[in-house]
């Protein structure tokens, strides 16, 4: 992703924005419209978009919370690479036209805001939470650092969607999980506390549709603004499913004993 | 029209974690303005308090040190049963997490590890490395997905509608369609955050309007302490993005323009670690007196920590500078400056999240329980959202089962048709002021005149230049008439309550004639218990804002000099 931070002053400059328009409730074919904005001291493509809302066009809309790129509210393609609007400086780009586009694989609502329902159906559908079988203990499970560690890059998913627009077989599958969503299950399954039935979870995903799904060319890897690896988690699920066709790890309650090299 | 026992307003971790409690017995609807994922309980950085002793040195630590700790650094205005209440159960709340499967880093035993915060004895910060917000909102929201709980995306909750100082309901903006509906519920709980966005220079989302807060205020509900603002001392040089006491925590220096860990002037023992309020002070005279960089922020210096620590404890602040300043902090500096962060103030409630009106609760940062008196101690906020979560779900459980009164669907339909009205009319105004322009113009004010340092002569400038901004609004009018989608319209809502809370707290803070906690007025600069030892609240009456005045509840906490 051609953002790199540099320390060249932009301040004054006039960036152009050129974004993909479309409103489900009137337009029949999206069309791109042009706005220009003067670029301020550490600009972000966000800070444009709310410059052009509030001064130019209020009927352009994104979604957007947090502005420091932790709430995944405003993933969208910029110059062709999906990213959060927020965390993109215009400061790193390669030019003054900036192309903006909603992120693909997702029923475009309006403008830069999509549908995110199948992607939250995807995420409930991996049964996203955990499953400990000693809720009466007292006190904390006693986890160790290493196992935590074998979560960490799971658990820093914001859920921004980034790899979803991204991945090359949810566009040609609207059934297929997603990276994030089975990248979820896989923060679970691999939580040295969660005691799941794992065999009952995978059931449904235990298809091409769910975990055989991938193409496994990385694009959510290059997608994810977070540093997070789906098709690590994806490749350990499988590993997973593999190693229970041949019985090998019997009920899944082995995840401290396997290396985590293998899986994470 | 829809009828729920319990409609909570705001997808945070407090709204989240009242829902867990009354899911399962109650129907239930949870508003939020933004997926309950984005909301900016996930930007809290360094941890949340609870004295579990599962660290080297902290043996001895328990519930009765961190009450201390807590009403000492809230300089004797929290009230005291109140802060007993969250640190006795705050040990058993974060096991409860833990349970729910809160990824928490570990010690070398394997248990929740903690670190040293600002303001405490004790290393009581139970942490997941720098992103404890995140993992504690993914957490909750988890378990409202397994509990199947009923959220209402992207609304706006516009009025709280009251009979006869019971609850009946709600009004709401519906974004994706433009209207406005009404919702009837025999409890309404507001955990809403604050209201950051009402000032320049804030660490706190987009989002953060206090929309809740006014809602109440205008409901007739008291605001209790308003003009009690926290200002954090180290917020990211240009987009003041917070950067977690934690870092401080771990052992990072300030230093000034001579290289000096000037902290040591100001608070020898604690030093860095002293509460938010006298080392965001303190940075200012720094700058102030010119040993500042370029007259405007001061140096955070992770450096001496080391690649590795940093990587393992501090990786969510490392991605923020290099995203955001282009700074990595393994080989340079950060530049940081203290910036607005956190409202002790809100929603006045008594130590079970009760308001004065029947039926209606509030819990965390929206709320004024108070626990956190004129200065809120790190890491005591996210601990507040869950265990008053806690409290208010157990409320309501107790209230729904005793009081069998149903909402009054007549008076609901007929507070419909004037919030419509009231909407509309925004729409058809003559006036050409921008919300937007208005809006920054009061985060100016706020900031320059109702900042660290206040006195007199400032103050009068922000009362009378607020009481101008909302003449002003008068003649913002919405250009955009489409209603679905209109953020012209949700912005222009907002601004209206954030309008009413700079009033509160700016006229608040001119009555208050003494120093205490955040609130520090250079011509009053001592604390003054004899008069002042005393919750303000405030009240929305047909005449304009009026203010009465409230005792702390002392329980064995006799106030002293605060020193550190």
């Amino acid at each position: 992703m051609p953002h790199k931070k540099e320390n060249t002053s932009i301040e004054g400059k006039v960036f152009t924005f050129k974004i993909l328009r479309f409103d489900s409730h009137q337009d029949q074919e999206s069309h791109f419209a042009h706005f220009k904005v003067t670029a301020e001291k550490g600009m972000t493509v966000l800070e444009a978009l709310l410059k052009i809302q509030e001064d130019q066009d209020p009927s352009l809309v994104f979604r957007y919370s947090c502005r420091g790129a932790v709430c995944g509210s405003c993933g969208m393609y910029i110059n062709g690479y999906p990213n959060l609007a927020c965390r993109v400086q215009l400061s790193g780009l390669p030019s003054q036209e900036v192309l903006i586009e909603p992120l693909p694989n997702f029923e475009v609502i309006k403008d830069l805001i999509v549908d995110m329902a199948p992607f939250w159906k995807a995420y409930r559908e991996v049964e996203p939470w955990l499953m400990p079988n000693d809720r009466e203990k007292k006190g904390e499970h006693l986890v160790t650092e290493k196992n935590r560690a074998q979560i960490d890059q799971f658990v820093g998913c914001i859920l921004c969607a980034c790899c979803y627009g991204a991945c090359p077989v949810v566009s040609r599958d609207e059934d297929y999980a997603g990276p994030a969503a089975l990248a979820k299950l896989f923060r679970f399954i691999r939580d040295s506390r969660d005691k799941r039935d794992w065999k009952k979870t995978f059931k449904p995903l235990n298809n091409e549709h769910g975990l055989w799904g991938c193409d496994t060319v990385f694009r959510c890897v290059d997608a994810c603004p977070k540093q997070v690896r789906p098709t690590d988690g994806i490749e350990g699920l499988r590993r997973r499913a593999v190693c229970s066709r041949g019985g090998h790890h019997g009920a899944g309650k082995t995840h401290s004993s396997e290396s985590p090299s293998n899986e994470a | 029209m829809l009828s729920y026992d319990v409609i909570i307003v705001g997808g945070g971790l407090a709204g989240l974690m009242t829902s867990l409690g009354v899911v399962d017995s109650h129907k239930v609807a949870l508003f939020s303005k933004v997926h309950p994922l984005r909301s900016h309980s996930l930007a809290a950085q360094g941890g949340l308090n609870a004295s579990l002793g599962n660290v080297p040195g902290s043996a001895d630590d328990n519930w009765e040190k961190h009450t201390f700790d807590t009403i000492k650094g809230s300089d004797y205005l929290a009230d005291q049963d109140a802060v007993e209440t969250m640190c006795r159960i705050g040990p058993e709340v974060v096991y409860e997490l833990e349970h729910m499967g809160v990824p928490f880093s570990r010690t070398s035993e394997g248990k929740i590890a903690q670190r040293p915060f600002g303001g405490a004895d004790y290393p009581r910060t139970c942490y997941a490395a720098d992103r404890t917000g995140h993992v504690l909102l993914h957490t909750l929201y988890e378990q409202s997905v397994k509990k199947n709980v009923e959220v209402y995306t992207e609304w706006l909750v516009t009025s709280l509608i009251i009979k006869d100082n019971r609850a009946q309901g709600i009004t709401a903006l519906n974004y994706s369609t433009g209207e406005i509906v009404a919702f009837s519920a025999r409890a309404v709980v507001l955990a809403t955050g604050g209201y950051g966005r009402g000032y320049q220079n804030s660490t706190n989302a987009i989002i953060n309007t206090g929309s809740g807060i006014a809602v109440a205020y205008r409901a007739g509900i008291p605001i209790k302490d308003l003009e009690f603002v926290q200002f954090h001392p180290t917020t990211l040089y240009g987009t003041n993005i917070l950067m977690t006491e934690g870092a401080r925590g771990e052992g990072g220096y300030l230093l000034n323009n001579k290289g000096e860990r000037f902290m040591k002037k100001y608070a020898a023992s604690k030093m860095e670690l002293a509460p938010r309020d006298i080392v965001s002070r303190s940075m200012t005279t720094e700058i102030l007196e010119g040993h500042g960089f370029e007259n405007a922020f001061l140096h955070l210096d992770l450096r001496h920590l080391g690649e590795k620590k940093i990587l393992e404890r501090l990786p969510g602040i490392r991605d923020i500078t290099i995203d955001f300043a282009g700074v990595d902090p393994v080989k340079e500096p950060i530049p940081v400056q203290p910036g607005q962060h956190y409202s002790m103030g809100g929603i006045d409630t008594n130590e079970k999240g009760e308001t004065k009106v029947r039926g209606v609760y509030a819990a965390g940062e929206c709320a004024c329980v108070s626990v956190h008196g004129a200065n809120r101690l790190g890491g005591n906020s996210l601990l507040e959202t869950v265990t008053f979560g806690k409290i208010v779900s157990n409320q309501l459980r107790d209230f729904l089962a005793s009081s069998k009164e149903e909402s009054d669907k007549v008076f609901l339909d007929r507070a419909l048709v004037k919030e419509k009205q009231r909407i509309e009319e925004l729409f058809q105004r003559k006036g050409k002021r921008r919300y937007s322009e208005v809006r920054d113009e009061l985060r100016r004010v706020m900031f320059t005149y109702v900042g660290i340092f206040r006195k007199e002569e400032e103050l009068n400038t922000a009362c009378e230049k607020v009481r101008q901004l909302k003449r002003d609004y008068r003649d913002v009018a919405v250009s955009y008439k489409t209603r679905s989608l209109n953020f012209e319209l949700i912005n222009t809502l907002e601004l209206e309550g954030m309008l009413d809370l700079a009033e509160i707290i700016s006229q608040g803070a001119l009555a208050r004639k003494e120093s205490r906690g955040s609130h520090f007025r250079t011509d009053y600069p001592t604390r003054d218990d004899a008069k002042w030892m005393r919750h303000t609240l405030a009240f929305f009456t047909p005449n304009g804002l009026k203010f009465d005045y409230k005792e702390v509840k002392v329980t064995r906490y006799a106030p002293q000099e605060r020193k550190y």
